[in-house]
């Protein structure tokens, strides 16, 4: 277990008692932004970090949280760790089919958490991963032709957002990728014109990031599908169905197929978690068939976000380990993959399984969901549960407790965290090795 | 701890050593001088059997954000290949694209005892390094890639001084904890970004104005002046597409001696002659390497089957799409550093164009003549999965069986072939050549593949077979450094092997014109770019091995 001080890094003490970071990763989205400055204020209020430079609300709620104190308990008294920690391994030694659920760590706390569900033949899966498999299916049915953040910060000159308020999921997209002060290519950023098809949150907060034109294409979520297979027909120039379907915006989406042909690097995005409709997968493979057909001539690209309390970290780990994205079972000893049976939600409500193992470090509302098994939750201090867990043991975040990484929503790029603040919380990798070592 | 193998026949090509039947002296995990006085702790009685230094795969796509698309892309893959845990190995799966540890497994029990991924984006080297570092019981390295990277064309277009180049090369091996700098497709990556289509060796890069062969000769010539020892890793222009042995040749003309490695050549030794307008140019791709002591291959050799193709190559690799099978496939242009694409594939016998490429391989096996310079790989998994090793050095180094291989493939690929007139059969000291000694000399590793005194004690132990595909898939003993890790094909000891990089010099200013570049343009931070030592030895669980590099003129 690591001890208070271990591995700070101060990187300039400024006479004021204040340790100031900069250049720091920020954990609460997929984004990982690393422009962050953090300082770890002094004093009786050491440990308390605030946002210098850079970040955004979403990041201020995370690393300006006050953590309350926190003792790792037993059915809602306090223990020490080890006995808690060997309550733990009992647990997961006696149970047939251990759930390893929420997932929300950095790689390192994925890697050990794998180990532990092989090891104990248990079922692995993300409290995001139905996001995830709205991008996997397509994926695993067609493919795609896909952009990375820096690229699209350079070289879009149109910008699609399909049906996802980036301001509240991922708040500095378009800050930091569409309308940054300057680009590689193409003239100057802030004269991009972004195009919101469906809800994509409201327009004004986009043009306070600097973001000059915005046009609005306005579609109920449900009629997502429809309006995307038009502005496919439009482009392909095949048939249209007959102009009196009230849902479809035909004059919009007209003018929006024009601004494709015309551009030199288009780039759709969307959000994986917004698409939480019906056929919201189906938004994602015809915005995929879209990108397919325009480069047949041109170029143009997808940018999946997402990633957000360390999706894009599970979901890749889990693939380079066991050869699949989430949704994974050990439990016949080799890793099965089955995104609707391994469902850990719909696992516990169909009463499968006899253990939840539940990890959440970065956010006190990821929470489990309420069940009568045995819960284990490596959580967060502050977190809120439907009932006492049987064990739970408070984790440090990553990126202010300790060091780790964190793969990003592009799942090409991963940042590396830093531990900001002097910590008595473990990580999940050092709670999961050592539960997995005394099993 | 001091280990005896007992009369074995050992074949050391680093040191001359060619079936002579000696003893091996292992002292902590390291090979020592025989002393037969020395008191044994362990001594294996390994009589008749083969003993060479642990094999290198000197280009496997192990590590990496495009192997993690294709894992993810193709759960069929996977089903039916699982691996189950056991008391001492975690579980796995996978055939064309395995899990990580899978994989690592799989390597070790084929005698392998170090993988070198080539094609690792500097921007996904710490995902690289990251999977590497799950790819237990094998050393590893990385090639990073440059040449479509912006930053290195904004050089080139600028006429940078060739200084400022250089530090940027050695840089970027630093950054991405690398060994060596491979170029796929030199500035068509970036090209493709453009919308160009194909960017052959003295074609402009629409933006940029720079050519291929000025990259190609710049970072060769730029790596040969830092001291690195592996040359340029070329994956050339125009991979796949018929004719592109012209390029090819060219591209070996153009380096006027500079060194370079053209990897998978195969892929780039295609004509345009028959009906068909494909055929083989294996004859003078092989002329040419021959007469050129400065260029040497690996072979990229196809296996018939199911794989997928992983390349940094967008450009050539959406061309590839229409054959994709199962029909999905993923091009990525991956930030203003390079690209990707994965594209399953399904090499058939039956199918012309396949055995032709099948023939292909082969040719260039049987027809170049230095085995020191031809490497043994089939580019995992482009060509085929590392698994089918064994079955290509069969067709090597028997050509009854290579003739009876030839019978089953498509006829008019064999009349188009001159496979089955070429008599020559590689013997073991060649094997051992092409998959020890001449990788780690190519790659500068100065105590891996071979035998002698002080070298890491990698030792594979065959049971002598006349079927070399047996022989070759199941050793008896294998031992890392020191430690017996794999007995008669099954895991006895896991351990985790190290990263191998080089750490040419460079002049630190060079930070200052990448700190203005990652500000103006990157999404990341230079300081979070670098892969730090402590990620790979503390997060990974690794270790570090820093392999010479020569002085820098
Ligand atoms: S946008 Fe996301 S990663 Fe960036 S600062 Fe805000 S919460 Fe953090
Ligand atoms: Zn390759």
């Amino acid at each position: 277990m690591p001890t208070a001080s271990q591995g700070i890094e101060s990187q300039a003490s400024n006479g004021s008692g204040l340790d100031t970071f900069t250049s720091v990763t920020c954990p609460f989205c997929g984004l990982h932004c690393d422009d962050l400055e953090v300082r770890n204020s002094s004093g009786a209020d050491a440990g308390h970090l605030t946002i210098a430079r850079n970040g955004c609300e979403r990041a201020a709620r995370g690393f300006e949280r006050r953590p309350p104190p926190s003792s790792p308990q037993i059915g809602g008294r306090d223990t020490d760790l080890a006995t808690a920690l060997a309550t733990a391994a009992r647990l997961i030694g006696g149970a047939r089919l251990p759930l390893y659920g929420g997932l929300g760590t950095d790689v390192e706390g994925v890697r050990a958490i794998m180990a532990l569900a092989d090891r104990s033949g248990g079922v692995v899966d993300h409290h995001l991963s139905a996001a995830i498999q709205r991008n996997m299916g397509v994926l695993q049915t067609q493919g795609w032709i896909m952009s990375t953040l820096t690229e699209t910060r350079n070289r879009a000159d149109l910008v699609i957002v399909v049906a996802s308020d980036l301001m509240t999921l991922h708040p500095r997209f378009f800050e930091r990728i569409v309308a940054p002060a300057e680009a590689m290519f193409g003239g100057v950023p802030s004269d991009r014109t972004v195009v919101l098809v469906g809800d994509c949150g409201h327009a004004d907060a986009i043009t306070r990031t600097g973001v000059k034109h915005v046009v609005e294409i306005p579609s109920a979520n449900d009629d997502i599908p429809v309006v995307l297979g038009v502005l496919r027909s439009m482009l392909k120039g095949t048939q249209l169905p007959a102009r009196d379907d009230q849902r479809v915006p035909f004059n919009e989406l007209a003018d929006l197929a024009l601004r494709c042909k015309r551009a030199e690097y288009g780039v759709f995005v969307w959000a994986p978690q917004a698409l939480a409709f019906r056929d919201g997968d189906l938004a994602v493979q015809i915005v995929t068939d879209i990108v397919r057909d325009i480069n047949k001539t041109t170029r143009f690209a997808g940018l999946s976000l997402g990633g957000n309390d360390g999706a894009a970290s599970a979901a890749s780990v889990c693939s380079w380990q066991s050869g699949y994205p989430l949704r994974v079972s050990f439990a016949s000893g080799a890793p099965d993959y089955d995104p609707y049976r391994y469902d850990i939600r719909r696992m516990l409500e169909a009463g499968e399984g006899d253990l939840l193992v539940w990890t959440a470090s970065f956010d006190p509302e990821a929470a489990p969901p309420a069940t009568g098994l045995p819960l284990i939750a490596l959580a967060t201090p502050g977190m809120r549960f439907s009932r006492e867990p049987d064990v739970l043991i408070p984790v440090g975040t990553p990126g202010l407790d300790h060091s780790g990484r964190l793969v990003r929503c592009d799942s090409v790029v991963s940042l590396p965290l830093r531990q900001l603040r002097p910590s008595r919380l473990a990580s999940v990798t050092e709670i999961a090795n050592a539960i997995a070592a005394s099993l | 701890m001091l280990i005896r193998l007992k009369g074995g026949r050992i074949y050391d090509p680093a040191n001359g050593v060619d079936g002579v039947v000696r003893d091996i002296l292992i002292h902590d995990g390291r090979i020592a001088a025989d002393d037969p006085t020395a008191r044994i702790d362990a001594e294996y009685d390994i009589s008749g059997r083969v003993v060479m230094a642990g094999a290198i795969d000197p280009h496997t796509h192990i590590g990496g954000g495009k192997m993690t698309i294709g894992r993810m892309m193709l759960p069929e893959d996977h089903r039916g290949q699982e691996r189950a845990r056991t008391d001492l190995t975690r579980s796995g799966t996978g055939f064309a694209v395995p899990s990580t540890l899978a994989a690592g497994y799989r390597y070790a029990e084929m005698g392998y005892t170090a993988c070198f991924e080539p094609a690792m984006l500097p921007a996904n080297a710490r995902q690289a390094h990251m999977e590497m570092g799950d790819t237990p019981m094998v050393d590893k390295g990385a090639f990073a890639m440059l040449g479509s990277d912006d930053f290195l064309l904004r050089q080139l277009a600028a006429k940078e001084d060739f200084n400022a180049v250089k530090d940027y090369i050695a840089w970027t091996m630093h950054a991405a904890q690398a060994i060596a700098v491979k170029v796929v497709n030199p500035g068509g990556i970036s090209a493709f970004k453009f919308n160009q289509r194909k960017l052959d060796l003295d074609e402009s890069h629409v933006h940029y104005g720079v050519t291929p062969r000025q990259i190609l000769r710049t970072l060769s010539q730029g790596l040969v002046e830092l001291g690195v020892t592996h040359p340029l890793h070329v994956h050339g222009c125009n991979l796949g597409v018929p004719g592109n042995f012209a390029t090819t040749l060219d591209t070996i003309r153009a380096m006027d001696g500079l060194p370079i490695h053209l990897t998978h050549i195969q892929f780039h030794s295609y004509g345009t002659e028959g009906d068909m307008k494909f055929s083989s140019a294996a004859a003078p791709i092989s002329e040419l390497v021959n007469a050129h002591k400065n260029v040497s291959i690996d072979v990229g050799q196809i296996l018939f089957g199911q794989t997928c193709t992983a390349s940094g190559d967008s450009m050539r690799q959406y061309g590839n799409t229409k054959s994709a099978n199962p029909k999905k496939w993923v091009v990525m242009d991956i930030e203003c550093d390079a690209g990707c694409g994965v594209v399953p594939m399904k090499y058939k016998d039956k199918s012309f164009v396949n055995a032709l490429q099948w023939a292909i391989g082969l040719e260039i096996f049987l027809l170049v003549d230095d085995p020191w310079r031809v490497f043994l790989t089939t580019d995992h998994p482009n060509g085929a999965p590392f698994t089918t090793y064994p079955h290509l050095i069969r067709l090597l180094m028997d050509k009854g069986f290579r003739r009876d291989m030839l019978q089953k493939i498509h006829p008019d690929a064999q009349k188009a072939s001159i496979v089955g007139s070429l008599d020559r059969e590689y013997s073991l000291y060649e094997i051992a050549i092409m998959t020890r000694a001449g990788p780690a000399r190519s790659l500068g590793l100065k105590d891996r593949g071979h035998l002698a005194p002080g070298a890491n004690a990698d030792v594979t132990v065959y049971r002598d077979n006349e079927d070399r595909e047996a022989m070759f898939t199941t050793p008896e003993y294998v031992f890392k450094n020191g430690e017996l890790i794999v007995r008669d094909g099954r895991i006895v000891k896991v351990v985790q092997g190290a990263t191998h990089v080089a750490r040419p010099e460079y002049d630190a200013g060079i930070e200052k014109s990448l700190a203005d570049y990652f500000t103006r343009y990157h999404t990341v931070s230079l300081s979070n770019f670098k892969v730090s030592d402590e990620e790979i030895i503390r997060h990974d669980r690794g270790s570090i091995v820093v392999q010479p590099t020569g002085a820098r003129v």
